[in-house]
């Protein structure tokens, strides 16, 4: 099979998203596609860190995505902070979803410490990236560390040491808290890399307590079963060569464990026990995200399916309704480049309809409409920024290792994970 | 009160002449006892017929039915009513086995189930009756036993002197605390095997084992079930990958689950009960028929006067004992429900084993020590034994889970049993097993695999040769232990086998 798979033009057509879907004046970056979205925080950060890709692939200049990275800061600089329920944030969090044209809270959202950690990751690394002595470009390194410095991290643990999942100005707290292997080892490495607001070293103890170390088709890994778990934290850190102290323990870190993880799932698809069409070798993905809906199908010989709208899909213990995610597998590339490609490239083939103005979301090739012809049965009718941000990231990380290295430069960044235990594998500290 | 159960039937009244015989004439107090037991349920039974037939003289006391909660109101019914939803539930399934339509009635023959599981229970009866008690040689006494002193108790107008008595008395269901529900009325598991006609709609409170194995067995008996549950995972205490299943099934069975949901208030309101829900900030209303309260268990300590034999208990935890099992009157000894955490039948029948050994015989037996697999049967039945992983930070080391998806046997696929897993923890570089969880059709009969292992001191690498028949679903548990095998072997060995092999062809 031809593996040859354009990764600019991939690349391209993610960073467009972000383009399109931003606010001129504001700065603010749609959730997804579809008219009328809001502001999705999370959106914003990626996107703010997608910029950095286009300016090195050139698909903006430098003064460009300068000028967005700026109207974007200054809007959240300048928003309301406070415990008004229309506010954009409070304590130095935002809200999940946001007005694209005030930039107020929305749906009623939860004041979300997740998508602020992914916020402050594209926030950051702007601030790392745009280094010149330009008063524009000195804006962005004030703007970027006064927000930082801005989020109260303890605050959102309340009286445990793990952090809750979200705030409402009208309900308190989230029950929810982040507690196990998720893609909040980014929120946690910052909450602990704060000069201002520092988590308490017990709080990445309390996250860690209930990681499960698993054997499963033969790869051992820090498990959690949606593939972006995996990825999002790896967009922004390099974690080849460094290990805290349970990696430390079972040799391994969190580079080689995304890796066995993007390996499980191609093992999954090709053992594909709940016999979804497509499923196989190159044919894998499956994480969170939008699906068919939540109905019941019954197929040719009796068996009935039962499908799913949005939810966090996963391997090997599901909900799986077989729906894949490209995106998912793009941004996979670093760890496994290997599968990876030969997977991008059988999706391009089989499955052109999903590869239009960038990788869909996702499509359930098991869940065909009446009279329908195309391979890829339902398709998501939109692109979601948090898809598209990893795409060009990753792939870019793949190519260059973009923004692993203006990471590198954070000291906050440096900060956390030296205080999570972070050395490099050889023992020594991290500098 | 004198003891009943509804509908008092046929099979209830046999129940009822097996485990509290209406003619039933106490017997005259034989001196002083070995030991007088207090409670009839699966702990004093078991106890009271385990020290009889050692040769102790033994009086077993009981104030309502022998057989206890397990067999009336507890494990017995409601397997006997799971089962009569599986079997409506293959039938909704009809056609992964055969292809064809599903083959439903409709509606499932609810009455029947209920009037099955009375059946049933009546003739499980047998085993606990009064009858067969004092053929075994113990002295029953129907009546409510009260210590009179550290070393007597009174029943029925007779006093008994012990040398040693053992508290069993058990638990009942804790009352909830949700405005008006009192006065709207409510099921538990001592009312809800009393009905013979289907709630239309049933709201179960609590997602622990009793609630969700209830609203999965009434959903498939046809009811419309509501689960209200107020944290974010079903069975607290179980490893989160098993709960998510759980709730995925009960999902797919068509029950509502409402997962991090409280029941503020309640109002009967012309013949439905009407629930106000909260699930953090979103506030909705269902309407039901019936209501099923599972929020936990009450120890019962009430009404035995344990004061006066200077016996220290709790309200909430119970009898208060130390790992030997015993009170704080070196004469009295507690097992099953009303000192335990872990309430089930067979830690009943586990503590009072050692209760005899400890009591009468001078034995040093240590709760601690045990090993306790747990179940819930639910469809995937979920089964538990030994630590859990957020044990370990606590322990010291690291653990390792060796995880085979049921869809890796070929038996549950042939069965069309593929939704679950096995899961073997052990001590990171060793195969020492800390414990199991086990998602399957079957798991609480495979987790028992994994307890001998334990308890014998079996590693997994020794599962690994332990031959199990083709095919069968606790091959699953052999694949965990081929696959530690695999894992040891490093790059090096293989290495070192592959050249070995080569020089033998050569």
């Amino acid at each position: 099979m031809d593996t040859t798979v354009d990764l600019e033009a991939l690349e391209r057509d993610a960073v467009g998203y972000f383009l399109r879907a931003g606010h001129p004046a504001n700065g603010l970056i749609a959730d997804s596609s579809r008219e009328g979205s809001p502001c999705s925080i999370a959106a914003v950060g990626l996107g703010l860190s997608a910029f950095l890709v286009g300016v090195e692939r050139g698909f903006l200049s430098r003064s460009e995505a300068a000028g967005r990275v700026l109207a974007a800061l200054r809007f959240f600089r300048d928003s309301p902070q406070g415990e008004e329920p229309d506010a954009t944030g409070y304590r130095g969090f935002y809200y999940h979803f946001l007005d694209m044209a005030t930039g107020r809270r929305v749906w009623n959202c939860e004041l979300s410490m997740i998508d602020t950690a992914i916020l402050i990751a594209g926030v950051l690394s702007c601030g790392c990236y745009f280094s010149a002595a330009t008063p524009e470009e000195k804006e962005i390194r004030e703007i970027s560390r006064f927000l930082y410095e801005r989020v109260e991290w303890p605050w959102a643990a309340g009286d445990s040491p793990a952090l809750s999942m979200g705030w409402k100005p009208e309900a308190g707290f989230i029950t929810y808290r982040w507690e196990g292997y998720s893609e909040a080892l980014l929120l946690y490495l910052f909450g602990l890399g704060s000069p201002t607001h520092p988590l308490p070293a017990e709080s990445y103890r309390a996250w860690t307590r209930t990681y499960q170390w698993e054997n499963l088709y033969d790869l051992e890994f820090l498990f959690a079963a949606p593939l972006f778990i995996h990825q999002m934290s790896h967009v922004w850190l390099d974690f080849r060569g460094i290990q805290d102290e349970l990696m430390r323990d079972m040799r391994s870190d969190y580079f080689e464990n995304s890796r066995r993880a993007t390996l499980v799932q191609q093992r999954y698809a090709q053992r594909n026990p709940r016999g979804f069409a497509g499923y196989g070798e190159n044919n894998w993905g499956i994480t969170a995200g939008p699906g068919p809906g939540f109905v019941k199908r019954r197929e040719l010989g009796g068996i009935e399916r039962q499908f799913y709208g949005y939810v966090a899909r996963g391997v090997p213990f599901g909900p799986d309704d077989g729906t894949l995610a490209p995106w998912a597998v793009a941004a996979s590339l670093p760890f496994a480049p290997e599968i990876v490609l030969p997977a991008l490239a059988h999706v391009q083939a089989t499955y052109p309809e999903v590869c239009r103005d960038g990788l869909f979301t996702s499509f359930n090739p098991s869940f065909r409409l009446e009279g329908e012809h195309t391979a890829a049965g339902w398709i998501s009718a939109e692109h979601f920024g948090l898809d598209q941000g990893p795409v060009a990231i990753m792939i870019e990380n793949f190519r260059s290792g973009l923004l692993w290295n203006v990471m590198r430069e954070c000291p906050a960044l440096v900060t956390g994970l030296r205080r999570a235990g972070f050395r490099k594998a050889d023992g020594r500290l991290l500098r | 009160m004198k003891p009943s159960v509804l509908p008092n039937d046929r099979y209830d009244a046999e129940l009822l002449a097996e485990v509290r015989p209406s003619d039933w004439l106490n017997p005259k107090p034989a001196g002083r006892y070995n030991l007088v037991v207090l409670g009839g349920g699966t702990a004093g039974l078991v106890t009271a017929v385990g020290a009889a037939s050692l040769g102790a003289k033994v009086a077993l006391i009981e104030k309502n039915l022998l057989g206890g909660d397990c067999l009336s109101f507890g494990c017995v019914p409601s397997k006997a009513l799971l089962r009569s939803g599986r079997f409506y539930a293959d039938l909704h399934h009809a056609g992964h086995f055969t292809g064809s339509e599903p083959i439903v009635p409709s509606p499932a023959d609810f009455s029947a189930a209920m009037e099955r599981m009375r059946r049933l229970r009546a003739e499980l009866a047998r085993h606990d009756s009064a009858d067969r008690l004092a053929k075994l040689g113990v002295d029953v006494f129907l009546g409510e036993g009260t210590f009179v002193d550290s070393s007597h108790v009174d029943v029925a107008g007779a006093t008994l002197a012990f040398q040693k008595a053992v508290i069993a008395t058990g638990s009942r269901a804790a009352r909830p605390t949700i405005e008006g529900i009192e006065e709207a009325g409510y099921l538990t598991n001592e009312t809800v095997f009393n009905l013979t006609v289907r709630p239309r709609r049933l709201l179960v409170i609590g997602g622990g084992p009793l609630g969700c194995e209830m609203a999965q067995a009434f959903s498939r008996l046809g009811c419309e079930v509501t689960i209200v549950h107020q944290t974010p995972y079903f069975l607290p205490d179980e490893e989160r990958d098993a709960a998510e299943i759980l709730a995925e099934s009960l999902r797919r069975d068509g029950i509502d689950v409402r997962l991090n949901t409280t029941v503020e208030s309640v109002v009967a309101d012309r013949g439905e009960k009407r629930a106000r829900l909260i699930n953090y900030d979103q506030r909705s209303t269902v309407e039901v028929d019936e209501i099923l309260v599972g929020v936990g268990r009450t120890p019962n300590v009430s009404g035995l006067n344990l004061e006066a034999a200077g016996i220290e208990y709790d309200t909430k935890r119970g009898v208060q004992v130390n790992d030997f099992l015993r009170t704080t009157n070196r004469r009295v000894y507690a097992a099953g429900d009303v000192a335990l955490e872990q309430k089930y039948t067979h830690m009943a029948d586990a503590t009072a084993r050692l209760v005899i050994q400890n009591a009468l015989f001078l034995g040093r037996k240590r709760l601690s020590s045990l090993i306790v697999p747990w179940c819930t049967y639910t469809d995937p039945e979920i089964a538990h034994v030994g630590a859990y992983v957020d044990e370990a930070p606590d322990r010291g080391f690291r653990m390792k889970s060796f995880t085979v998806p049921m869809s890796a046997s070929d038996r549950a696929v042939l069965d069309g049993d593929e939704e679950g897993f096995v899961k073997i923890h052990v001590r990171a570089g060793t195969d020492k097993i800390l414990g199991a969880t086990i998602v399957a059709r079957h798991a609480g009969e495979m987790i028992n695999e994994i307890s001998l292992a334990m308890v014998a001191g079996i590693g997994l690498k020794t599962l690994s040769r332990v031959i199990h028949s083709y095919p069968t679903q606790a091959e699953a548990i052999r694949k965990a232990g081929d696959a530690y095998n695999r894992s040891r072997l490093t790059p090096f060995l293989a290495n070192l086998s592959r050249r070995w092999l080569a020089w033998r062809r050569s």
